[in-house]
């Protein structure tokens, strides 16, 4: 019941936000420069268009109306599924995307779970042995990470792999292989803060009273910071998480024109420089509302994860 | 006067007026302290050390630059480096070195005057926020909460999409995706300052709110916002190169850091040091805004460090 309760308050708070994204994402036609029904005319012909099939285009479309008219109309749409047609398909945009979404959902997921993979281990280390050496090397990993551009990483990592070693390919979508540099790549970046924020979180619980309990009743190390520390400090990283799946995604865009990964990401690249507005438009709003989504998930599996928090008010 | 030592909170205001220069000496002493406070930081001082390398390199490129970054030279094309090319040439012939030192002008340029326009915006605006509270505050924090909906660098992408290639529209791009995450850190600090003595102290001698505003929680929001601005040029550095990567920012035929290393990648089995160098490059100036965000982050107040995280 109360759990029911917290889940309805969040949706219902969600709504704002996702109405201030649809706003946003109907504006941003705004910022195309020049008139969008003789752009919309004149689209993929050679010659220009004559001014009644501008005025045709601009009836068909209602970019005559008002402007709340045509927000209205726009998300009465939106809300349908339809997000109109790519001008150089003619498919629906909502297919288009679609069809992409999940290989650029799995390369974010691969980011995200070489990110943790590097992050955890080297995390609790660099807190088990603080100032030590092992400390000092992961301080300067972190850095590393979160310098290190991600789409360089992806061209250093091909130089070396696929075209010295010869061990990975470096193209396309297939089966594993195909898919370990690329998460490699991107999972770096996301590494570096988790890690330190592994190591600090650990370090704050380590000094709680009831690890000393542990310890003093004679528990190993080894079991007292996997068993009875490492899950209270992993915690807050479940906040962070939301954050960085954001960041992945915005990377693994970048990124997959390097390892010519079939996602959003190319094909997003490809509708700018044709300047398919529609198309541009719908991944915005998808974008968002992926993240919008995901930091939704996280924020209800945190208060899931920790029953202290009250689900109240 | 006995007046003033019974209430020494109220002070005559042309006082403090009457000497500006003491202001100033404070000032000084401020800055000094806070150089040898980064002294004692060794890697905050390289990394203050390497920024400042960079932005002269970035300003003097056309006077030490040893060829026109744009001169082509097609028979010289993917040379290795040499006396004559300390980098090398790229696939026309061009030079490396002096394409990576204009380069500079743009990537470290765009990213310093996003960072700049981003902090103005943010600041003013989490101030304005903080301060006047009510329907205001929740105006601009639904705004501001709208903007982060979107991941940020999925936005600027869409936006320099929308508006088409170009430094320029990457740059907006950013700048209309960055003012967000600053407004809200500076309005958590005004609503925490608001509260305060001194600022109490302030209105009980009828000092305006443009006043207050400008002379006391300025000052005290600043070294936090120094701090996030350090930290933000990396990222920004990199959000600029990144799309200037994938084609959308600076245009053929001048250097940019990213677009280099995007016309770097056909010849990575033949020439591959034509992509390690502007990787480096990169690399070496985000962290070294990292380096030196971090060493400041340090320095400050405690108190302000948990806004940043």
């Amino acid at each position: 019941m109360k759990v029911r309760h917290y889940l309805l308050r969040r949706v219902v708070s969600l709504l704002p936000v996702i109405f201030g994204v649809s706003l946003i994402t109907f504006g941003l036609m705004g910022l195309v420069p020049g008139d969008p029904a003789e752009i919309l005319a004149s689209y993929g012909k050679e010659t220009e268009p004559t001014a009644e099939e501008v005025e045709a285009v601009r009836e068909q479309l209602g970019l005559d109306l008002p402007l709340p008219v045509r927000y209205a109309r726009w998300l009465g749409r939106v809300v349908r599924g339809d997000l109109g047609r790519s001008l150089c398909s003619g498919e629906p945009v909502w297919r288009e995307i679609t069809v992409r979404l999940p290989a650029t959902l799995e390369l974010t997921a691969g980011g995200m779970v070489v990110g943790l993979l590097i992050a955890l281990p080297v995390g609790i280390l660099a807190a088990v042995k603080r100032d030590s050496i092992l400390d000092q090397l992961s301080r300067a990993l972190a850095l590393l990470g979160a310098s290190v551009p991600s789409f360089w990483l992806g061209m250093v990592l091909i130089l070396l792999f696929a075209v010295r070693l010869g061990w990975l390919p470096a193209m396309g979508r297939g089966g594993l292989r195909h898919f370990i540099l690329p998460s490699c790549a991107l999972g770096l970046g996301a590494s570096a803060i988790l890690m330190r924020l592994i190591r600090a979180s650990l370090l704050e619980v380590l000094e709680q009273d009831y690890i000393r309990t542990a310890r003093a009743k004679g528990l190993r190390e080894r079991a007292t910071v996997l068993r009875h520390a490492l899950k209270p400090s992993l915690l807050p990283v479940v906040t962070v998480l939301g954050l960085q799946f954001g960041n992945l995604l915005g990377g693994a865009v970048i990124i997959e024109t390097i390892f010519a990964w079939p996602g959003l990401g190319m094909f997003i690249i490809e509708s700018i420089l044709a300047r398919d507005f529609p198309v541009i438009q719908g991944f915005a709003l998808f974008m968002s509302l992926v993240f919008v989504a995901t930091n939704f998930a996280v924020d209800v599996a945190y208060r899931w994860l920790d029953p202290r928090i009250q689900y109240g008010t | 006067m006995p007046m003033e030592q019974t209430y020494p909170l109220i002070r005559p205001r042309h006082r403090a007026r009457s000497q500006p220069y003491r202001d100033w000496i404070r000032r000084l002493a401020a800055i000094t302290s806070g150089l040898h406070y980064l002294r004692r930081a060794p890697a905050g001082f390289l990394g203050a050390l390497l920024l400042a390398t960079f932005a002269v390199a970035a300003i003097a490129a056309p006077l030490i630059a040893p060829y026109d970054p744009l001169a082509i030279d097609v028979k010289n094309g993917l040379a290795a480096p040499s006396w004559t090319h300390p980098l090398g040439t790229d696939h026309l012939g061009r030079d490396v070195l002096s394409r990576l030192l204009f380069g500079a002008r743009a990537s470290l340029g765009a990213a310093g005057a996003v960072v700049l326009i981003v902090t103005v915006i943010g600041v003013t605006v989490g101030m304005v926020a903080g301060f006047c509270g009510g329907w205001v505050d929740e105006i601009i924090m639904r705004l501001v909460d709208t903007v982060l909906a979107f991941p940020s660098i999925i936005l600027a992408l869409v936006v320099a999409g929308l508006l088409g290639p170009g430094l320029r529209n990457v740059m907006l791009g950013l700048t209309i995706v960055r003012w967000a995450g600053c407004a809200r850190v500076v309005r958590s600090l005004i609503l925490s300052l608001r509260e305060r003595e001194f600022i109490l102290a302030a209105r009980c001698v009828g000092a305006s709110n443009w006043r207050i505003m400008t002379r006391h929680l300025l000052p005290n929001v600043l070294g936090p916002v120094v701090v996030l601005t350090t930290l933000d040029l990396g990222n920004v550095i990199l959000s600029i190169s990144g799309l200037s990567f994938i084609g959308l920012g600076v245009q053929l035929p001048h250097p940019e850091w990213g677009a280099m290393l995007n016309y770097g990648r056909p010849y990575i089995q033949t020439a591959p040091l034509l992509m390690v160098f502007p990787g480096l490059a990169i690399a070496l100036a985000v962290l070294s805004a990292n380096l030196l965000g971090d060493a400041l982050r340090d320095l400050l107040d405690p108190r302000y460090r948990r806004y940043l995280s």
